[in-house]
């Protein structure tokens, strides 16, 4: 008899199943029954967000370099699984030709957001011309915790388009992943859990989006929002709840398999401008010290 | 002083204490932490907790303005949410009573000081004693003292005994609350024995630890804790007050305590007279589930002050 592995969540870097007790079948797009999921719910979001919140200022505070470096070993753990992602994809009804594609551009992706580590503070921070005598510059933060709900049509490409850029920017993410496909989101959360990403980090769920969204959009301890592909429905509904706290909602609706789903757009989505205002002091009548 | 004990006495009231059965302890805590409270019983229980905590603050940075800050929280816990109670008391340094007491007024939240060299305990006892007479003459409503550890470990049972007998008898009208730092005890055993030895000496109540040893405020120990209690009240008729104390940082963990002292001594111990949560950043999150409750809505910390 054949076993089928049943997928748990990813929460606080460990492997927990869901609070509510559920599972939901996996289906291959020919209907065949091909794996188990957790049924995420409010509380796991509830779980997931604090702990997100706990890791968000130590991941922030690691150097760019460093952070950079983690992003990278992702990318290695992911070529040394690749046919681990093959084999799912397939069995999830993707044809190798796709399938491969799809899991080359994910570990090229990720090899891009890590080169972007040292470098979009650089392009987006500014020196700004002011009238009085202050050095006044503005530099790139990271918002806080991020809640994600990945692509509904990529089982691997949106989740990394989409997470990649506000990890790299210095965010925590809870990740609610495609509800159909979400065999490569957990296989990912064990890539995460071998490539150095601290606990926490990265958070992912499976199960209904419909259900759990709003738990996200409404949570006062949740700064930004990134979906993908949802009715305009459902992300209006995102935004309204989301105005209690102020929550920016990204929603993307691009096709994450091209070459203008990446850059650096998508890190400053997930970024807060800080301005400072810093008096020079005039020494002796001199030029100011900056 | 009072009802004083002998040697022989003392001795033959603490071969009376019982030893615990830890298996059992344990499978009443299980079934206790299986349930699940909702809804409005949820709701009052959060009250309820919000108005047992004595909101402390022990550290050696404390200053006048960081306690005046905390009073302040006492009796403003979270102003943006109508008809909240205040917390029953603010636990300081005794150097720190004088500026609570005048920051409290006559907002009726009582000052509560810790005393006899706390945490550690290790002082001659007249110095223990003029701590205690200091936190008493500045206005102190509470005294919360330390047992000495050692003592009682190498089974001076009749000088830990005298100690609190005799702290008892400096604070006549304050209530005397004694810490008994259980994660120093080792064995339910001792924390029975030394339950019923203070009780014996005259606390009013009885507290688990000071905060700054870990395991603090478990259940095993509340419960042992607990069973002293009831015992005693089942004797005499008299109440003895209970403080857990460290460790109990979550709301989920005040409401499951609630539960037990409702379950093993009933609703009379049920206020704050008689119950008490030592805690600082319990109180937070009681506010914030208090705030879901009402809302809905899973909240943040940066929307509640931190004391």
């Amino acid at each position: 008899m054949e076993v089928l592995k049943t997928y748990k969540l990813y929460i606080g870097g460990q492997f927990p199943r869901t609070e509510s007790g559920r599972s939901y079948a996996v289906l291959s797009q020919s209907g065949q029954h091909i794996a188990n999921a957790c049924q995420g719910s409010k509380k796991d979001i509830r779980n997931a967000v604090q702990v997100a919140r706990k890791a968000q200022a130590s991941w922030a505070a690691k150097t760019a370099f460093n952070r950079s470096q983690i992003i990278y070993r992702i990318a290695e753990m992911l070529e040394a699984r690749k046919g681990q992602f093959l084999e799912e994809l397939q069995a999830l009804g993707f044809d190798l030709k796709s399938a491969t594609q799809e899991v080359e551009t994910s570990i090229d992706r990720c090899v891009y957001y890590a080169g972007w580590a040292d470098k979009y503070q650089a392009l987006l921070g500014t020196v700004n011309p002011v009238a009085s005598s202050h050095f006044n510059f503005s530099v790139p933060e990271a918002m806080g915790v991020v809640g994600v709900v990945a692509c509904q049509q990529t089982a691997l490409l949106g989740f990394i388009s989409q997470v990649l850029p506000a990890l790299i920017g210095g965010n925590s993410v809870v990740v609610i992943a495609n509800q159909k496909l979400p065999l490569c989101a957990i296989t990912f959360a064990e890539v995460l859990a071998t490539s150095d990403v601290p606990g926490g980090v990265v958070n992912i769920l499976t199960g209904s989006v419909e259900e759990m969204l709003p738990t996200l959009s409404g949570h006062m301890d949740v700064n930004a929002l990134s979906l993908a592909q949802l009715d305009i429905a459902i992300v209006e509904k995102a935004q309204t709840e989301a105005v209690e706290n102020l929550k920016r909602v990204m929603s993307y609706s691009i096709d994450f398999s091209q070459s203008r789903a990446q850059g650096l757009s998508y890190i400053s989505d997930f970024q807060e401008i800080k301005t400072t205002w810093h008096p020079i002091e005039q020494i002796a009548g001199g030029a100011g010290g900056y | 002083m009072l009802g004083h004990l002998s040697t022989p006495e003392l001795s033959s009231l603490l071969a009376l204490s019982p030893s615990i059965d830890q298996i059992g302890t344990q499978e009443r805590i299980a079934r206790i932490q299986a349930r699940s409270i909702k809804g409005a019983a949820k709701i009052q229980g959060l009250r309820m907790a919000l108005s047992m905590i004595d909101l402390t603050t022990l550290e050696g940075k404390d200053t006048p303005a960081k306690v005046r800050q905390l009073c302040f929280k006492a009796q403003h816990l979270h102003d943006q949410a109508a008809d909240l109670p205040t917390v029953a008391a603010v636990c300081v340094y005794p150097t720190m009573v004088g500026v609570a007491k005048k920051a409290l007024g006559n907002s009726g939240i009582k000052v509560a000081s810790v005393s006899t060299a706390f945490p550690s305990g290790q002082a001659p006892f007249e110095v223990k004693k003029l701590d205690t007479l200091y936190a008493l003459d500045n206005g102190a409503d509470e005294i919360d003292m330390v047992v000495s550890r050692g003592r009682f470990l190498s089974g001076d049972y009749q000088f830990v005994y005298d100690e609190i007998a005799a702290i008892k008898e400096l604070c006549s009208t304050a209530r005397l609350k004694v810490i008994f730092e259980t994660g120093e005890l080792d064995s339910l055993d001792q924390v029975r024995k030394i339950s019923d030895l203070s009780i014996a000496a005259g606390a009013d109540f009885i507290k688990t630890s000071t905060g700054k040893i870990q395991p603090a405020a478990t259940f095993p120990v509340v419960l042992t804790m607990l069973g002293a209690i009831k015992d005693h009240f089942d004797k005499t008729g008299q109440m003895i007050g209970m403080k857990p104390a460290g460790g109990i940082s979550s709301s989920k963990l005040a409401l499951q305590h609630l539960l037990m002292v409702k379950e093993v001594l009933g609703e009379a111990w049920l206020s704050n007279e008689w119950y008490r949560f030592g805690a600082s950043s319990l109180a937070n999150d009681l506010l914030m589930q208090y705030q879901k409750q009402l809302t809905g809505k899973y909240q943040s910390a940066a929307y509640f002050s931190i004391d």
